[in-house]
């Protein structure tokens, strides 16, 4: 048997119990060896559950900086006795099979194609500790420390690791690092040499943090103002909403009294979650409301609203897998068309596309100067991959100098020294957007009644034909104004004469980077553009145009990227080629690169590029 | 539809404290039907605050969707208004109120609004204790989409149509009991007096101040038969107490006699004098509250004037601990905790 023999390039994947503590310790390796200086990139796969069901934790390790998903399993660590088989048989030929041998394998586990590495855990154990609840977290332990051995890390940096999650609890640390050791020496007695995976400590990481989507949208939305917040709990959103309060509870006090400079409901249903938002925001605080897929068609009737009175509001779409009784933990690209469009009648939204954690913080604190400036519900179209994993990421930063755009909102004075008579729905500056007044501001003067469409400028109601045609026309202007403000596409041209082209967004941008890369190196060069919003900007129209065929890589069933270009750009739908990805799990660049080979080789028109 | 004002304006034409007139706290020609009950409570609503000297543009008038959810339009024009969506003005009313706690906020929906679809939103709202005046124009049918039963007709009873309601009613003061209310009252869009001086006193009260006003609808559900008609609602009321509301730095000069009246300290300062029957039970007892409801409503009487008081509520804000200015007067030097403190955030995820 030719074994795996690879440094700082595998992926590792350990098979546990639903809430039996072993995400904190699979983070824990997974974070030594970002700590190594290693790029790596961990998924939790994780059933709608709490206690019992199996749950898998997969890290890439990636020396060369690779972060989407890899697919394939080249170390498995299996202690999950229900899922064994599945796990065994999964792993590559060449790979590791880690298992808890206090039980031996079942009998048909008879590959000769790779290496089993048995461990006593649950005997060693149970010999070491004697508190049961003890027992099944520092289980886990115990294979961290064999794989320190295995991997060739070494005891000290996870010792590291150890004593400083356990700081402020040193007692808990004591039995952790015990639990470490008994792993650590097991495996040197018994497995010296046995695995030719390694990790080395490198510089590939450079200053990046790791740091999950949600975190850092939570703190995109503390930074960019926020001040009221609706919501619903929904998993994968909630724990963008958790992060805000956490975060809030500590750095938005009032000085002198300790008094809370925001305020958080938890609403009793996403419908009230995006009614408080709207609000607020009418009322000129900045407000946003989280959820996902189930949250959204809730949320229409009020979107639609938000819309046609063009009430500012930050929406977080932490997207996933079909309905509430789908997927729901498992990851997607699927609520596009939901998203753009949301609501009845003639409605379009402004659309964010955040592809990591830092763009999650900018994109979301900026999603406050967009829905203020444009006065109108921005989303931010995060997926469950992003909101919930682990991510490397450029560090959060905040330029000091900013300050917030509240947009176009007349003060007292302004209503006192204006030319012209006010009117909420009166275009002045050309730009689609009109000036809005807060409750209060005046005792006489700039007083409305908001409603949908059914008012005239000067916000008096009105069912007058010509009016509703003037104000939907008016949004369109204001369309217009929203495809400049929003942030361009990044371009990136490998080939001024290649005749094909890739788009993409979000999550599945980091595999289908790889992917372009893997092709290129087939000298197959495509040219990419990474969508960041919607409305499509010119550039987007442009590089479309530029490629005969453009291939649109997105993680849904139905091309819903595809579509809305389509729609949105008016090209040829033969043009467009969509290469899909939506069993919940991220997509990879192996799934990417055999797609758009399979495509070129069945000789597509417009297949210059092809393999020659 | 009366499209058209009396020549004759109010009889009382003079200016009140902050020197307005009456004439100042009117909104837009109403479009409803000639005689609607909602019309009536419009008129109440501006005596309330003509009559308090609210600054107009203090105050911060919502709605659902209905011929009630319309009525914010014909009241207050100098006041900031919002016509929100079916059933979610309460919602909306929350994000309003929690981004500045300093303006009144007056809610009017309709019993379809609230009693079907907007219920859970009703509910929570008032869990909440929001601190906003919650009004249901309460006409036992959905008006604006012409006339079909709502969940406040009371099982039996006929509308127009001449069917009898099939299914058991929802009190929904008795809901606004159980789900914390502080200030529950009913009225009728009949009795003008009582309505202004039940206004009056949930402007005051501080969280949420529900009242149910019975508003017959003369286009869909004004027959005798019907529970919500006029006739019927003028031989079944039962006025459960006379009260006096005094404002706060008013001299108390009210006919006070012991044993019979409750003198009650609103949260501003101001008191409420309330003159109850020899029977009643203490306002201030839920229990007793709900318990006297459902009496009446056996015996086929409708309970008006303050139902539960508790004037010691604590609204949203309190509860939450939000700062006492207007979150949204807050600018980025008090919300934003800038990029030394975002480094050191990067520093717990390395
Ligand atoms: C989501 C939605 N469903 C249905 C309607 C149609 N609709 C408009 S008003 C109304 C009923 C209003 O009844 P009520 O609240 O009692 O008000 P009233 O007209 O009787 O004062 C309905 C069902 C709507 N506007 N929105
Ligand atoms: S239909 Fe009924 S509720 Fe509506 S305006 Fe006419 S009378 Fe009033
Ligand atoms: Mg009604």
């Amino acid at each position: 048997m030719k074994q795996l023999e690879r440094i700082n390039d595998f992926v590792i994947r350990f098979a546990n119990v639903n809430g039996s503590g072993s995400a904190s310790a699979n983070n824990l390796l997974a974070k030594v060896i970002y700590r190594l200086g290693v790029p790596i990139s961990p998924k939790n796969i994780f059933p709608s559950n709490i206690q019992g069901l199996p749950t898998w934790f997969e890290v890439r390790v990636s020396e060369r900086g690779y972060l989407g998903r890899r697919g394939g399993v080249d170390f498995m660590v299996a202690v999950n006795g229900q899922t064994l088989q599945q796990d065994y048989d999964m792993v590559q030929a060449g790979g590791y099979f880690l298992f808890d041998s206090t039980r031996p394998l079942p009998d048909n586990c008879t590959r000769t194609d790779i290496t089993i590495i048995d461990i006593p855990l649950t005997r060693l154990c149970n010999q070491e500790f004697s508190d049961a609840r003890l027992r099944q977290l520092l289980r886990n332990i115990i294979y961290i420390g064999a794989l320190a051995h295995l991997l060739d890390i070494g005891l000290a940096p996870v010792q590291k690791a150890i004593t400083t999650q356990f700081a402020s609890k040193p007692k808990l640390a004591e039995p952790n690092l015990r639990a470490l050791e008994i792993g650590f020496n097991y495996s040197s007695e018994n497995h010296d040499k046995s695995c030719a995976l390694s990790v080395r400590p490198s510089d590939a990481v450079g200053d990046r943090i790791l740091m999950d989507g949600n975190t850092a949208a939570g703190l995109g939305a503390l930074y960019g103002g926020a001040t009221v917040v609706g919501w619903y709990p929904i998993t994968p959103s909630t724990s963008v909403i958790d992060t805000f309060e956490r975060y809030a509870k500590r750095l938005r006090r009032e000085e002198e009294t300790g008094k809370k400079n925001y305020a958080v409901i938890q609403a009793e249903d996403e419908l009230a979650a995006i009614g408080i938002a709207i609000g607020a925001g009418w009322n000129g605080a900045r407000a946003f409301t989280a959820t996902s897929g189930p949250g959204i068609s809730l949320m229409s009737e009020f979107l639609g609203l938000a819309y046609f009175a063009e009430i500012p509001i930050v929406l977080v779409n932490v997207q996933r897998c079909g309905p509430s009784t789908g997927m729901p933990t498992r990851t997607q690209q699927a609520d596009l068309l939901a998203c753009a469009y949301a609501s009845h009648g003639d409605t379009r939204n402004v659309l964010l596309f955040p592809s990591d954690p830092s763009e999650c913080f900018e994109m979301t604190a900026g999603a406050f100067d967009l829905a203020d400036r444009l006065q109108t519900p921005v989303i931010v179209m995060s997926d469950l991959d992003l909101g919930m994993n682990s991510h490397l990421s450029r560090p959060l930063s905040w330029d000091d100098s900013r300050s917030y755009d509240r947009g176009k909102v007349m003060s007292a004075e302004d209503l006192d020294n204006a030319e012209k008579p006010w009117g909420r729905y009166r275009d002045i500056d050309g730009d689609g957007i009109c000036y809005r007044t807060y409750p209060g501001t005046h005792p006489d003067k700039g007083a409305y009644v908001t409603r949908g469409t059914s008012h005239n400028e000067y916000a008096a109601y009105t069912e007058e034909s010509q009016a509703y045609e003037r104000g939907m026309k008016r949004l369109l202007v204001k369309w217009e104004t929203a495809r400049a403000l929003v942030p361009c596409p990044v371009i990136s041209i490998k080939d001024e004469n290649a005749s094909i082209g890739a788009i993409y967004f979000g999550t599945t941008s980091q595999a289908a980077e790889e992917a372009l890369e893997l092709l290129a190196e087939q000298s197959i060069p495509i040219n990419s553009m990474r969508i960041l919003a919607y409305p499509f900007q010119k550039e987007v129209f442009d590089f479309i145009d530029q490629h005969e065929v453009v291939f649109v890589i997105e993680q849904n069933r139905d091309c819903q990227l595809k579509t809305l270009l389509a729609g949105e750009c008016q090209v040829a739908p033969e043009k467009l080629d969509a290469v899909t990805h939506f069993n919940g799990l991220p997509i990879t660049a192996t799934i990417i690169t055999n797609r758009i080979h399979t495509t070129l080789l069945t000789g597509r028109p417009g297949n210059k590029g092809g393999k020659q | 539809m009366s499209y058209t004002r009396p020549t004759i304006r109010h009889p009382d034409a003079g200016k009140n404290k902050l020197g307005y007139t009456r004439k100042y706290y009117e909104g837009s020609i109403s479009t409803l039907c000639a005689g609607c009950g909602h019309d009536s409570i419009t008129n109440a609503i501006i005596n309330a605050c003509f009559e308090m000297n609210i600054e107009p543009h203090r105050v911060v008038k919502l709605s659902g969707i209905g011929c009630s959810s319309k009525t914010p339009a014909y009241f207050l024009g100098k006041s900031h208004g919002f016509n929100a969506v079916h059933g979610r003005m309460p919602s909306v009313a929350t994000g309003a109120n929690m981004a500045n706690r300093d303006l009144v906020y007056i809610g009017v929906s309709g019993d379809g609004d609230t009693a079907s679809i907007g219920i859970g939103q009703f509910m929570h709202v008032v869990r909440r204790n929001l601190n906003m005046v919650y009004i249901v124009m309460n006409n036992g049918c959905y008006g604006l989409t012409k006339g079909q039963d709502s969940a406040t007709a009371d099982k039996g009873s006929k509308t127009k149509k001449g069917n009898p309601v099939a299914l058991e009613s929802i009190d929904l003061c008795e809901l606004a009991i159980q789900s914390g209310a502080g200030f529950v009252a009913r009225g009728f869009s009949g009795d003008k007096k009582q309505l202004v001086a039940m206004l009056k006193t949930a402007i005051v009260h501080k969280g949420l101040a529900f009242l149910d006003i019975i508003s017959p609808c003369v286009s869909f559900n004004n027959v005798p038969t019907s529970t919500k008609s006029y006739s019927w609602v003028r031989e079944h009321m039962e006025v459960t107490q006379s009260f006096d509301f005094i404002p706060f730095q008013q001299e108390i000069t009210a006919d006070y006699r012991q044993g019979t009246s409750l003198p009650i300290t609103m949260h501003d300062g101001s008191t409420l004098n309330l003159h109850k029957r020899k029977d009643q039970a203490d306002t201030t007892d839920k229990a007793a509250a709900i318990a006297e409801l459902e009496k009446a409503r056996q015996e086929q009487h409708i309970l008006t004037g303050i139902l539960y008081l508790n004037p010691e509520s604590t609204d949203t804000h309190e509860i939450l601990q939000t700062t006492e200015k207007p979150l949204n007067s807050l600018t980025a030097r008090d919300l934003c905790p800038g990029n030394a403190v975002l480094e050191n955030i990067n520093d717990t995820f390395r």
